[in-house]
C-alpha cells in the first residue's frame, strides 16, 4: 500500500492505496464519489472522464498513485456553490441532452474541458471533441445542441426539440 | 403557443438534476456492509464436454468464501423461456434446459463455468485462475444453415438444432404460392439482418442479499422489469415465494431490451448470498457484457414480393433463419415469430402473405429482443424488397409505396393483426416536406461536383407496440399476462405518489407520467412523484419494453386516477352539500356546476385523511386507488423516414448527410422526450446499417468482443436529425390515445440508409443492387469493385 | 489486474535504475498498457511511472533545426506546441485517440509499443526521426522491428525524439471505425533530399516505407506521380474491418491525399 494525497473537488484527501488502484476506483470506492462511471474496459466510452489538474482524463486509464499531489475534479464538484446546476449542466437539462444519465457525467466533464479550450465551438468541433464519449440513448443530437447552447450560441435553428 | 405543463408540454426532466450532479443511484453504486464479490470463470471455447472441474486450489486461495460449479445448481431450475411457440405441425418448440452454471457441457464462449465468491474482486479473480478445467473440446456450430442441416448438435437431448419451424399463416401458404406463380413481376432478395449487441452504457450489475432473520432475499439488479425478474427467478429457478423475494432496479443506465431478460448472474447472486450468508456483488465488465448480454437480430432471409401488371402488391413470401444462440433467453422465441411475422404486411394492403421462420440453436450467446425486436427485421425486408422492386420496374419508390398503402381503418391484415388507425399518406407527405425531397437533385449535383456519389433512400414502417393484450398473447404462447398496473396514492395535503409497474431507464417517466396526472387533476406537476423499480413498493406490473410504458402502464395510471377523482368528487359533494353528479374538477378546484361554490383539491384530500366532516357511512377514508390495465389491442405507430448519404468512390466510406423522420405516435405527452427517443433510435438504426456487427469465427470465438472491434456510433458519425411527430392519429383503444415511441427510430431507419447507399452507387454507375449490413467502407468498396 | 507496485522516479537515471528490477515495466501514459493490465495480459512486478520526470517533458528546437520532443510528452502537448514548428506532426497528434487519451498518452509510449495501427510510428518513420534513449540514438529506419516490437532493450527508455522539419508534410488517416486507430495511415514528408512515405495500419509487419512512392514523389511531388503505383495486397492485414486488398488500395488513396494536402 502507498499513501496518496490529492485534492478532490477542492477538498484535501489522503488514503492508502494499492499500486493497481485506478483513479476511478479510488473515487468510487474510497471517496464514495459514484458519479464517475465505468462503461468499458478499453478506455473508450468516456463515462469516467474527470479532470486532473484541469485536464480531462479517463479515470479508468490512470492509477490513483499518479494523481498524487494533483487537483482532481469530478461531476460532484460541478454545480454552483448554491447547489444549482452550472451553465453546462443547465443546458443539458434544457435541451434534453441526457436520457439514462450513465454517460452524462463524462459528457459534462468533457464539455467543461472543451469550452475552456474553445469557448465557441462549431458543430463539427463539438462532434470531433466527443470522439471519446459514447452515448447509446440520445443519438448525440441533443448533446451537441446542449453544448453549443452552453457556449452561448443560438441553437434555435437546430432541428427538433 | 406551446403548453408549459401537463399533456403536450415539453416539461424539463426532473430526473436530470441527479444525473447531472453525479447523484444518480445505479446498481453498481450500491455497496452493502459485509459485501463479497463474485468473479465468473467463463468459457473460452464455444463447445466442450466438461469432464471434471477441480476447485480445491481455488477454494484454498486467500479471501475465498466459496467456489461454485454447475453441480451446485443442479437441484434448482433452469433459466426459463417466457414464450412457447408452436411449429408448423402443431408441435411445441424444442426447449433445452438453460443452467445457471454450465453443467456437463459448455455451449458458448462466455458461458459461466464456475464462480468464485471472495472478500475482494481481485481475490476472486486470482482464485479463479487456480480452477482446473478438464474439457474435451467439440466442434462448434455457428452458421445457422449448417446448424439446421444437422451435424454437430448444440443440445444432445434435442432431436436437432431446430428449435421450431414456424409457418404463418400456414393455411395461407397455398394461396401465397399460387399468387407468386401468377404474378406479373416477382422481386426476390436474400439478405442478412446483422447480429447486434445492445450495449447500454451501463453494464449489468447484480447484488444479492439474504437475511436469515426473516428468510428474506433481496436482489438489486439492472433490470427493465423487476417484477418479471422476481416472477421468473422466484417461481422457476430458485423456488423462492414472492413474499420472500424483493427485486430492486434503481437507476438503470439504458436497457434497449437486453435488460428485460432474467440472467444467470441474477440467480447466482441471489442463491450465493444465502449460501455464504453475505451480500454478493457482480459488476459486469464490458468484455463480459459482449459475451453474456443477450444479443439481438441475426436473421438470414429470402423474401419474394409479387406484383400485378399495375404494380399492386399481390403476395409476399419469406423464409427466415433466426439465431437463438445456445439457449432460449426470456423472450427469444417470440421475437422472430409473433413480433416479426405479424408485421409483415407493413403499411401495405398485400393480400397474401406467408412467413416461414426456422429458429436454430448455435454455439453462440443467446439472442433475444433488442430495440424493435422482430419489427426491425420485418421492416427491413419489406422496405428493401419494395425499393428493389421499384428499381426493377423503373418506377418511383415513393409512388410505389403510396399506391399500395393501407388507407382504410380498421384494417385486418392477412397476418392476424388489426391496425386500429393510421394515416400513412400524411406521414409520407410530411416526410417529403421535412426531408426537402424536392431539393435532393440540387444537393446531389453539389456532391457530384465534389467527386462524391449522393443517394436518397426512403422507407415506411409500422410496428405493434403497447405490448400486449393478454388473452391474445396467451393464445400465441406467452406464458405471462402483459397488462400493467399503477397505484395512485394521494397524500393528506394533496400531493401524489404514483407507484407504477413500468420502469424508467432513460425514458423520463418521472417527468412525463406526472404531466398526465397534473392534466387530469389540475395541480402542479411537482406535486406528483413517480415510484418505480422496487417490487416491495410497486404493484405487480410487467415493466418497460415494446414501447409499452405509457400505452399500457400509463393507461393503468389514468384508470387509477379516474377512480381517485371519482371518490374525491364524492367527498367534495359532501363538503359542498351537493350531488356527486354536479361536481366538476378543474384546475385543482371542485365546484358545483352552475354555482360559485367550490372546494380546493387539498381540502378534499385532507378531508379524506382527517375525516371529521366525512360521509363515513358511504365511503372509506383515505384516497388511494390501484388499477390494472390490459390493452384491447396492440398500438400501431407508423411513419416514413428518409436518409441522404454521400459515398466516397475512392474508399467506400458512407457519410450520413441528412436524416428525416415523420412519425405518427398518436397523442404526445412530452414532445421533447418523444423527439429524444426518436433521435436515439435513429442512431441505433444507423449504427446497424453502417457500423455495428457482432461477428463470430467458425470456431465460435467472438471476434467483435470489445469497442476495439464492435463499432459504436459516435457523435462524429451522425448528423442532426429532422424529426416530426405532428401527424397524429390517436390510438382508438387506450384512454390517452398514445401509441409508443421508444422503438420507432431503430425500426424505421436501417432500410432508408441502405436504400440511400444503393441509390448513391447506382447514380455513380455502379451496378450494385444490395449490400448486407453493416455497410462498412470495406463492404461498400468490395461491392463497387465487384460490380 | 495482478498486484504490482508503482514507483514515480523524478529523473531518467532513477527510472533506468528502477527498471533493472525483475519484471519491472515502464508506465508512460498508460493508455494502452492499463487496458492490457486489466485484461491480465501482463504481469509486471512494478510499474515505473515516467510522468514525473521533468527532463522527458516538452518540446524544443535543436540548433540544426530539428524538433525535439521529450519522450514523456503527451499527444495534447505536441498537438498544441508543435503546431508552429511542424504543423503536420501536430495535426497528426491532434487526432490520436480522443481528447482525454491525448492528455495522457505520450510519444515515447506510442513508439515503444509500436502498435501496427498507431499513428506515431508513421510520423517518426516518415520524418526520418532519431529516437534517443537513455543509452543511444537510433534512426527511425532501424527502430521498428515488426508489430509490437522495436529494437529497444529491456529497461531502455525513449527519452527524446528528434524530427527534422520537412519542407512540406501531411498525414492522412483512414480510421478503423470501431477503435479509431488507423485502418491505414500514411505520413508523407518532403525533404530537400527526397520524399519519405510511411504507412501504418496496413502491414502485418507494422509500419513501413513505401519506397516506390517515395521515388516517384521525389521526382515529382504531386498526387498524379502515384498513378499506376500500388502496394501488393500480400502481407497486408485482413480482418473484419478491411481485406488485404482494401488496405492495399487505401494505401494508394491516402498517399495521394496526403501529397495533395501537404503543406
Amino acid at each position: 500500500m502507498t499513501s496518496v494525497s490529492m485534492t478532490v473537488n477542492g477538498r484535501s484527501v489522503s488514503k492508502e492505496v494499492e499500486g493497481r488502484t485506478l483513479l476511478v476506483d479510488f473515487l468510487r470506492n474510497d471517496m464514495r464519489l459514484t458519479g464517475t462511471h465505468v462503461g468499458c474496459d478499453t478506455s473508450q466510452c468516456g463515462a469516467c472522464v474527470v479532470h486532473v489538474d484541469g485536464r480531462a482524463v479517463k479515470a479508468c486509464a490512470m492509477f490513483a498513485i499518479e494523481a498524487d499531489g494533483a487537483e482532481v475534479g469530478t461531476i460532484e464538484g460541478q454545480a454552483n456553490a448554491d447547489g444549482s446546476l452550472n451553465v453546462i449542466q443547465q443546458a443539458f437539462q434544457d435541451h434534453h441532452g441526457l436520457q439514462c444519465g450513465f454517460c452524462t457525467p463524462g459528457m459534462v466533464m468533457s464539455t467543461v474541458a472543451l469550452l475552456k479550450d474553445n469557448p465557441k465551438p462549431t458543430e463539427a468541433e463539438v462532434r470531433d471533441y466527443l470522439e471519446g464519449n459514447l452515448c447509446r440513448c440520445t443519438g448525440y443530437h441533443n448533446i451537441v445542441k446542449a453544448i453549443m447552447a452552453a457556449s452561448g450560441q443560438d441553437v434555435s435553428s437546430i432541428a427538433a426539440e | 403557443m406551446p403548453k408549459d405543463s401537463g399533456i403536450g408540454a415539453s416539461s424539463k426532466r426532473r430526473e436530470d438534476v441527479r444525473f447531472l450532479t453525479g447523484a444518480g443511484n445505479y446498481t453498481d453504486d450500491i455497496n452493502i456492509y459485509g459485501q463479497t464479490y463474485v468473479h465468473f470463470l467463463r468459457a473460452d471455447v464455444a463447445h466442450a464436454t466438461i469432464n471434471a472441474i477441480d476447485t480445491s486450489a481455488a477454494a484454498a486461495m486467500p479471501g475465498v468464501l466459496q467456489v461454485f460449479t454447475g453441480a451446485d445448481f443442479e437441484p434448482v431450475g433452469g433459466i426459463p423461456c417466457g414464450w412457447q411457440v408452436t411449429d408448423r405441425h402443431g408441435e411445441p418448440m424444442q426447449e433445452p434446459k438453460h443452467p445457471v452454471i454450465a453443467h456437463g457441457k459448455i455451449r458458448h464462449v462466455g458461458e459461466i463455468v464456475a464462480a468464485v465468491v471472495a472478500e475482494s474482486l481481485a481475490e476472486a479473480r486470482d482464485a479463479a485462475e487456480e480452477i482446473e478445467l478438464n474439457l474435451t473440446e467439440l466442434s462448434a456450430v455457428v452458421d445457422m444453415k449448417d446448424a439446421a442441416a444437422g451435424g454437430t448438435k448444440v443440445h444432445d437431448d434435442l432431436t436437432s438444432n431446430v428449435c421450431y419451424d414456424w409457418g404463418f399463416v400456414e393455411e395461407n401458404k397455398g394461396a401465397v404460392d399460387e399468387a407468386i406463380k401468377n404474378a406479373a413481376h416477382v422481386t426476390t432478395l436474400e439478405l442478412v439482418n446483422n447480429r447486434l449487441v445492445a450495449n447500454p452504457m451501463e453494464p449489468r450489475v447484480a447484488v444479492g442479499e439474504y437475511s436469515r432473520a426473516d428468510d428474506m432475499h433481496t436482489l438489486h439488479t439492472t433490470s427493465q422489469n423487476p417484477h418479471v425478474i422476481r416472477l421468473l427467478m422466484g417461481a422457476f429457478v430458485l423456488s423462492i415465494p414472492e413474499h420472500k423475494l424483493r427485486v430492486v432496479a434503481p437507476d438503470v443506465g439504458g436497457g434497449f431490451g437486453t435488460k428485460i431478460f432474467h440472467y444467470a448472474e441474477e440467480a447466482f447472486c441471489t442463491f450465493a448470498a444465502k449460501a455464504v450468508n453475505r451480500p454478493v456483488k457482480w459488476t459486469s465488465t464490458r468484455s463480459e457484457a459482449f459475451m453474456s448480454d443477450a444479443h439481438g437480430r441475426d436473421h438470414v432471409t429470402k423474401i419474394e414480393l409479387a406484383l400485378d401488371a399495375d404494380n399492386n402488391f399481390t403476395a409476399l413470401r419469406t423464409e427466415t433463419y433466426a439465431n437463438m444462440g445456445a439457449y432460449l433467453s426470456t423472450f427469444a422465441s417470440s421475437v422472430p415469430t409473433w413480433l416479426h411475422g405479424t408485421l409483415m404486411a407493413g403499411n401495405y394492403k398485400t393480400p397474401n402473405i406467408y412467413v416461414n421462420v426456422k429458429a436454430v440453436f448455435t454455439n453462440t450467446v443467446p439472442v433475444d429482443a433488442y430495440r424493435g425486436a422482430g419489427r426491425p427485421e420485418a421492416t427491413f425486408q419489406i422496405e428493401r424488397v419494395i425499393d428493389m422492386a421499384a428499381r426493377e420496374l423503373g418506377v418511383d419508390p415513393i409512388a410505389l409505396r403510396r399506391q399500395n398503402f393501407v388507407t382504410e381503418f380498421p384494417y385486418a391484415t392477412p397476418v392476424a393483426v388489426e391496425y386500429d388507425i393510421g394515416d400513412y399518406e400524411a406521414t409520407m407527405a410530411k416526410l417529403e416536406e421535412i426531408a426537402d425531397i424536392g431539393g435532393f437533385a440540387a444537393r446531389r449535383a453539389e456532391s457530384e461536383a465534389r467527386g462524391k456519389m449522393r443517394g436518397l433512400g426512403v422507407n415506411c414502417y409500422i410496428e405493434a407496440c403497447g405490448i400486449a393484450p393478454s388473452n391474445l398473447v396467451g393464445q400465441l404462447g406467452a406464458r405471462a399476462g402483459l397488462y400493467d398496473a399503477a397505484t395512485v396514492r394521494v397524500n393528506a395535503t394533496g400531493s401524489i405518489s404514483v407507484m407504477v409497474g413500468a420502469h424508467s431507464h432513460g425514458q423520463g417517466h418521472e417527468t412525463s407520467f406526472p404531466q398526465v396526472i397534473s392534466e387530469m387533476i389540475g395541480i402542479p406537476e411537482d406535486q406528483i412523484d413517480i415510484v418505480h423499480g422496487d417490487t416491495s413498493k410497486i404493484p405487480f406490473g410487467m415493466g418497460t419494453y415494446g414501447s409499452r410504458s405509457l400505452a399500457v402502464c400509463g393507461s393503468a395510471m389514468v384508470r387509477a386516477a379516474e377512480k381517485v377523482i371519482d371518490k374525491a368528487k364524492k367527498i367534495a359533494a359532501h363538503l359542498l352539500e351537493a350531488s356527486d353528479a354536479d361536481i366538476e374538477l378543474k384546475d385543482g378546484q371542485f365546484s358545483v356546476a352552475g354555482t360559485d361554490k367550490s372546494v380546493a383539491w387539498g381540502d378534499v384530500t385532507l378531508a379524506a385523511y382527517v375525516p371529521h366532516n366525512y360521509p363515513l357511512e358511504d365511503i372509506e377514508p383515505g384516497l388511494e386507488e390501484t388499477a390494472f390495465y390490459d390493452p384491447a389491442n396492440f398500438t400501431y405507430p407508423a411513419g416514413a423516414y428518409a436518409c441522404e448519404v454521400e459515398v466516397d468512390p475512392e474508399t467506400g466510406k458512407v457519410t450520413i448527410e441528412r436524416f428525416a423522420a415523420a412519425d405518427d405516435f398518436g397523442n404526445v405527452i412530452n414532445p421533447m422526450i418523444v423527439s429524444g427517443q426518436v433521435h436515439g433510435g435513429i442512431a441505433q438504426g444507423i449504427g446497424q446499417a453502417l457500423m455495428e456487427n457482432c461477428s463470430y469465427d467458425e470456431n465460435g470465438q467472438l471476434i467483435s468482443g470489445s469497442y476495439m472491434d464492435y463499432t459504436m456510433p459516435r457523435a462524429d458519425d451522425l448528423p442532426f436529425y429532422d424529426v416530426d411527430h405532428s401527424c397524429q392519429t390517436p390510438c382508438t383503444h387506450n384512454p390517452l390515445g398514445v401509441k409508443g415511441c421508444g422503438e420507432a427510430g431503430a425500426i424505421g431507419s436501417p432500410p432508408s440508409v441502405v436504400n440511400a447507399v444503393i441509390d448513391a452507387l447506382q447514380s455513380g454507375g455502379k451496378d450494385v443492387t444490395h449490400i448486407d449490413m453493416p455497410l462498412t467502407p470495406t463492404r461498400v468498396w468490395d461491392a463497387m469493385n465487384n460490380a | 489486474m495482478y498486484a504490482f507496485e508503482i514507483e514515480r522516479p523524478s529523473t531518467i537515471a532513477d527510472a533506468v535504475a528502477a527498471l533493472q528490477a525483475e519484471d519491472a515495466q515502464a508506465l508512460s501514459g498508460g493508455q494502452t498498457l492499463i487496458p492490457t493490465l486489466k485484461a491480465r495480459l501482463a504481469m509486471p512486478s512494478a510499474l515505473i511511472s515516467l510522468s514525473g520526470i521533468g527532463e522527458m517533458q516538452g518540446l524544443c528546437m535543436s540548433d540544426d533545426g530539428a524538433l525535439c520532443i521529450g519522450g514523456g510528452t503527451t499527444h495534447a502537448t505536441v498537438a498544441s506546441e508543435a503546431a508552429a514548428h511542424y504543423p503536420a506532426l501536430a495535426a497528426m497528434a491532434s487526432h490520436i485517440g480522443d481528447p482525454a487519451v491525448r492528455n495522457r498518452g505520450t510519444i515515447g509510449g506510442s513508439l515503444a509499443n509500436n502498435d501496427p495501427s498507431a499513428c506515431y510510428p508513421a510520423g517518426a518513420l516518415g520524418s526520418g526521426a532519431t529516437i534517443i534513449t537513455n543509452a543511444r540514438e537510433i534512426a527511425a529506419d532501424d527502430f521498428f522491428d515488426g508489430m509490437f516490437t522495436t529494437v529497444l532493450d529491456e529497461g531502455e527508455l525513449i527519452t527524446e525524439v528528434r524530427l527534422p522539419i520537412p519542407q512540406a508534410a501531411n498525414y492522412q488517416k483512414f480510421v478503423q471505425p470501431a477503435s479509431r486507430f488507423a485502418l491505414v495511415g500514411v505520413f508523407v514528408a518532403k525533404y530537400a533530399d527526397g520524399v519519405r512515405v510511411a504507412v501504418t495500419g496496413a502491414s502485418e509487419e507494422g509500419v513501413f516505407r513505401w519506397s516506390e512512392a517515395e521515388a516517384a514523389l521525389s521526382a515529382d511531388f504531386s498526387a498524379s506521380a502515384l498513378d499506376g503505383l500500388s502496394v501488393p495486397a500480400d502481407g497486408m492485414i485482413a480482418d473484419l474491418h478491411g481485406s488485404a486488398a482494401y488496405r492495399a488500395h487505401l494505401v494508394g488513396v491516402m498517399t495521394g491525399r496526403a501529397v495533395a494536402a501537404a503543406s
